[in-house]
């Protein structure tokens, strides 16, 4: 049932609001509204009880493993959201003054300063950039700003491999560059014949991600960070897959000239059912003048924020103020409480529960993409054979995982191996946890051969069944009002 | 090892089960020159007792008593459930509802967020959220250049009255793709765009006017008649609005004869705090005619297998993930938890709640000048205001809010640092939090402040 027919004319949760209706007769009739804003009213219960059991309908690391690849689903430290929710920091107006936000520009400072040191990024780190995609695109809008401040502009064409993230591309247009796609040879490593006759005057630089999306590290990215900065562009790392490599190889080191940090997946802030993240960048050297601001600077004992007179080639402000900083918060304490030690064992126990997970996965029959590679944090199982001998697909077995309490792994992600699975276990995960996946795994794998149909009937315990997806694109319905077509429908649905 | 949770057995007989020796072997594919050496900047571990500790003292050192700056973010009061309730771990920890089936709860909050939202926007569509009111703005600029066919000059007018960080913000993202911002001054008495003043830009291809509602300095523009001119013009009209504001102002959708065409602005007066700049929120309305052209996840209804009603992600053809260069926009991760806050937020204070919170903001800060009135404070602009308000000062401003913070209260925000000639004015806002006492204490401290400025 909606909030909205929930809603009785009349009820109202009266201690939330002010107690005294205020005068606004200075306010002229023009700029009022005629009637009311359209709210549901409701009790304090009917709203605490309508959430909470709304709540219950979701899937969540909290709740279940949670193995999505490519988002590294890990626990969520509850330290990190009751600290960066303590009523100093909640408090803290965006513009206080500097001398009352000492607290808080230290906490984020000492982020600076962790993330500098675990990415290799010599030249500095912008915590501003407020999710992966906008870190992507301060990436790409420095390299632009780089070009253009040495009257470079014949740089026009951003090189994306085809495994990429669809953020990269999008992110490239958004920068007005054009984009080219760089295929991916058998082994999952970037074709560098290809990458050698793309790369020309008009390459301004090249998007990766290493380990790449296919769950593999690229072994050659020296060469290829060579072979790009001889052409005169630059490299900028998509951090999507950091967790695989913490604190064991760093992106500076690799090469990169810019990265992003998607810390709502390696830095453990919540996903919060689509967000907030935090997308920090770190640059190298050359690219620190044109860094997005604000960026924190500590001179003495003190700290302040840098603005476009510390930095005047900046490519500018992303968002109004800092960017997420309570999720930047989260990040700090998670920082903090695994320390210097704790960061390679964060790849360390990634890696080895990948690599575990996809061992029994084979022996139970399952196909791997790569075969003859090491697994990375995650791995891809390929079900093109299932399908074709069966008709069981990648999407049937996801939704089919759903029944046995398993969210399931990210499906038909990358787009150029066929009916894929893409798991990532993260290194919170016990091994009972991954013991009880596989056993699942081959439990599902046996009904597609015995029983398909059930297979492609999944999901059966969820609150709903499959969804017609055609029809919600079709017939939209966004926004509810009474007497909706769709309500109809299902009234006559159970009519029938 | 914290947050990992292998005991030695495990680890023996994973690496058993993989076949290899050590976990270092898993890491043999990476060149041994690329590996890292020590982290140097990254501390030893602190205990969650710690932590706790040196985040108590880090947060206790920024403390206020009393905050009167409004300038895009807005203390309001913020019901306990809220976040009680959207830090529930089945929110808190859940991913983007990919998997829409174990994901409803997620998906029909959002649903219910749409709804509500063009229910106070008085538009027939809603994104489920971008990552602020500026970056939002930047792609209401974007989205109005993709959806006005008619125009191909790809110029937008903004008026000097929008938030200047907005327009910064707006500057820096679509800058790469050739669209020009045309700068619209305000009239310096009423402190709003004189519509008169548009009449050079007749006859011009235009293909956007934005709209601040209130503006910057708090003042109410000349919505309908602006909306009317830029239609005239063949313009969209990008709407920035204060949600709170709506409670009690028109919405949008009925500006002018045909409405807004766009509706952008930040969410964060409706159930985030502070905190800092973020996380917030950034919302979108439009018509249903755009809705092809808006960025951002989007929400739909519909019917599952067995005929019952249910949610989904829909329309993403226009998203990165399908589109890839061709996409409306590269947002990918947008502020969830925000968006689930202040769905929570809505239902609680309903219409009636939030029309209080919103009349109450604004005869506060009326109640604010009427106390600053006898100091020599005027007001800066003759047009009417909604909750926030620029004063013009006796003193330079600094200063004055120098020695206002040294007693614990926060006096406003310095409209100098963005607005050359407007060195003395002073942006002020009180809300529904502030009390008679708290305005007295403001007075009084304001009293004093300019008192030692002319000793």
């Amino acid at each position: 049932m909606l909030i909205f027919e929930r809603s009785r004319s009349g009820r109202r949760a009266t201690a939330q609001a002010p107690l005294r209706v205020a005068d606004v007769s200075a306010l002229p009739e023009r700029f009022r509204r005629g009637t009311r804003a359209p709210l549901p009213e409701l009790s304090e219960l009917d709203v605490v009880r309508h959430y909470t059991r709304l709540s219950q309908k979701n899937f969540s690391i909290d709740t279940q493993f949670y193995p999505l690849g490519s988002c590294t689903m890990k626990y969520n430290p509850r330290a990190c959201n009751s600290l960066a929710m303590l009523p100093g920091f909640l408090n803290r107006h965006p513009h206080a003054p500097e001398t009352h936000s000492q607290g808080f520009l230290a906490c984020m400072y000492e982020l600076q300063e962790m993330l500098r040191d675990v990415t290799g990024m010599k030249g500095g780190v912008s915590l501003t950039p407020m999710a992966g995609a906008q870190g992507e695109f301060a990436g790409v809008a420095m390299i632009r700003a780089y070009h253009d401040a040495r009257k470079d502009t014949a740089r026009t064409e951003i090189l994306v491999p085809d495994a990429a993230h669809g953020t990269n591309p999008a992110t490239a247009t958004m920068c007005g560059y054009t984009v080219k796609e760089i295929p991916t040879d058998d082994s999952g490593d970037v074709d560098m014949e290809a990458l050698k006759a793309a790369l020309g005057p008009h390459t301004a630089g090249i998007m990766l991600t290493n380990p790449s999306t296919l769950g593999v590290f690229e072994r050659r990215i020296k060469e290829i960070a060579d072979l790009v900065h001889q052409a005169g562009g630059l490299l900028y790392y998509d951090g999507a897959n950091l967790n695989a490599i913490l604190g064991k190889v760093r992106p500076g080191d690799m090469g990169f000239d810019v990265i992003h940090m998607n810390l709502h997946k390696t830095f453990s802030t919540p996903h919060g059912g689509g967000g907030p993240g935090a997308g920090a960048v770190g640059v190298s050297e050359r690219l620190r003048p044109f860094m997005p601001i604000p960026v924190v600077a500590k001179e003495g004992e003190r700290y302040r924020f840098m603005t476009e007179k510390d930095l005047p080639q900046s490519i500018g402000r992303l968002s109004a103020f800092a960017g997420n900083a309570g999720v930047l918060l989260r990040a700090y304490v998670y920082m903090r409480m695994l320390g210097r030690a704790g960061m390679p064992r964060v790849a360390e126990f990634s890696t080895l529960n990948a690599n575990y997970v996809m061992a029994r996965l084979k022996e139970k029959g399952f196909e791997l993409a790569f075969p003859g590679r090491r697994a990375t944090h995650e791995f891809i199982v390929t079900l093109k054979r299932l399908a074709k001998e069966t008709e069981v697909t990648a999407m049937d077995v996801a939704k089919r995982l759903l029944d046995f309490n398993y969210h399931a792994p990210t499906t038909y992600f990358p787009l150029l191996v066929p009916e894929c699975l893409l798991i990532e276990p993260t290194e919170t995960e016990s091994k009972e946890t991954l013991d009880g996946f596989v056993e699942a795994m081959a439990e599902i794998l046996e009904e597609a051969r015995t029983s398909p149909d059930k297979v492609k009937g999944a999901p059966y315990t969820q609150p709903n069944r499959r969804f017609d997806e055609v029809r919600a694109a079709r017939e939209l319905d966004v926004a509810w009002h009474p007497g909706a077509a769709l309500d109809e429908a299902a009234e006559q649905g159970r009519a029938d | 090892m914290p947050f990992i949770p292998h005991t030695e057995t495990d680890i023996q007989d994973m690496l058993a089960a993989i076949g290899v020796n050590d976990i270092e072997q898993l890491f043999d594919e990476i060149p041994s020159a690329l590996r890292t050496g020590p982290l140097n900047l990254v501390p030893e571990a602190m205990s969650e007792m710690e932590i706790t500790r040196l985040m108590h003292r880090r947060a206790a050192q920024d403390h206020v008593d009393l905050n009167f700056i409004g300038a895009g973010a807005y203390e309001h009061h913020i019901p306990a459930a809220v976040w009680q309730i959207a830090t529930r771990g089945e929110f808190y920890s859940a991913y983007t509802p990919y998997q829409a089936e174990a994901s409803q709860g997620t998906l029909q909050l959002v649903y219910e967020y749409q709804t509500m939202m063009t229910g106070l926007t008085g538009m027939d569509v809603s994104n489920a959220s971008l990552y602020d009111g500026a970056s939002a703005l930047a792609e209401a600029v974007l989205m109005s250049v993709r959806a006005n066919r008619k125009s191909k000059s790809h110029r937008v007018l903004m008026p000097a009255t929008v938030n200047p960080v907005y327009r910064s913000v707006t500057r820096a993202i679509v800058h790469g793709q050739g669209i020009e911002l045309v700068e619209v001054p305000f009239d310096p008495a009423t402190g709003r765009v004189d519509p008169k003043s548009l009449a050079a830009f007749e006859g011009q291809d235009i293909t956007a006017l934005v709209i601040p509602q209130p503006n910057f300095f708090g003042v109410l523009e000349e919505a309908d008649a602006l909306t009317d001119w830029a239609h005239a013009q063949d313009a969209q009209v990008i709407g920035v609005v204060n949600p709170v504001s709506l409670a009690l102002l028109k919405p949008p959708g009925e500006w002018g004869g045909k409405g807004a065409d766009i509706v952008c602005g930040e969410g964060q007066p409706l159930g985030a705090p502070l905190s800092s700049g973020g996380p917030y929120f950034g919302f979108m309305c439009c018509r249903k005619e755009h809705v092809r052209q808006m960025p951002g996840r989007i929400v739909g209804r519909t019917l599952d297998a067995d005929g019952r009603t249910g949610f989904v992600l829909t329309l993403q053809a226009r998203e990165q993930h399908i589109r890839r260069s061709k996409a409306t926009s590269n947002i990918c991760t947008n502020q969830g938890l925000v968006v689930t806050a202040a769905t929570i937020h809505m239902a609680l204070l309903g219409p009636e709640g939030l029309e209080r919170v919103a009349a109450a903001c604004h005869a506060n800060t009326h109640a604010l000048i009427d106390r600053l009135k006898p100091l020599g404070v005027t007001q800066a602009f003759t047009g009417e205001i909604f909750h926030e308000v620029a004063l013009r000062l006796p003193r330079p401003v600094r200063p004055v809010l120098d020695a206002m913070a040294q007693q614990g209260v926060l006096g406003g925000y310095a409209l100098g640092d963005d607005y050359s000639d407007l060195g003395d004015l002073l942006l002020v806002c009180a809300t529904e939090t502030k009390t008679e006492a708290d305005l007295d204490r403001y007075a009084e401290v304001m009293k004093a402040a300019l008192a030692a400025g002319s000793a």
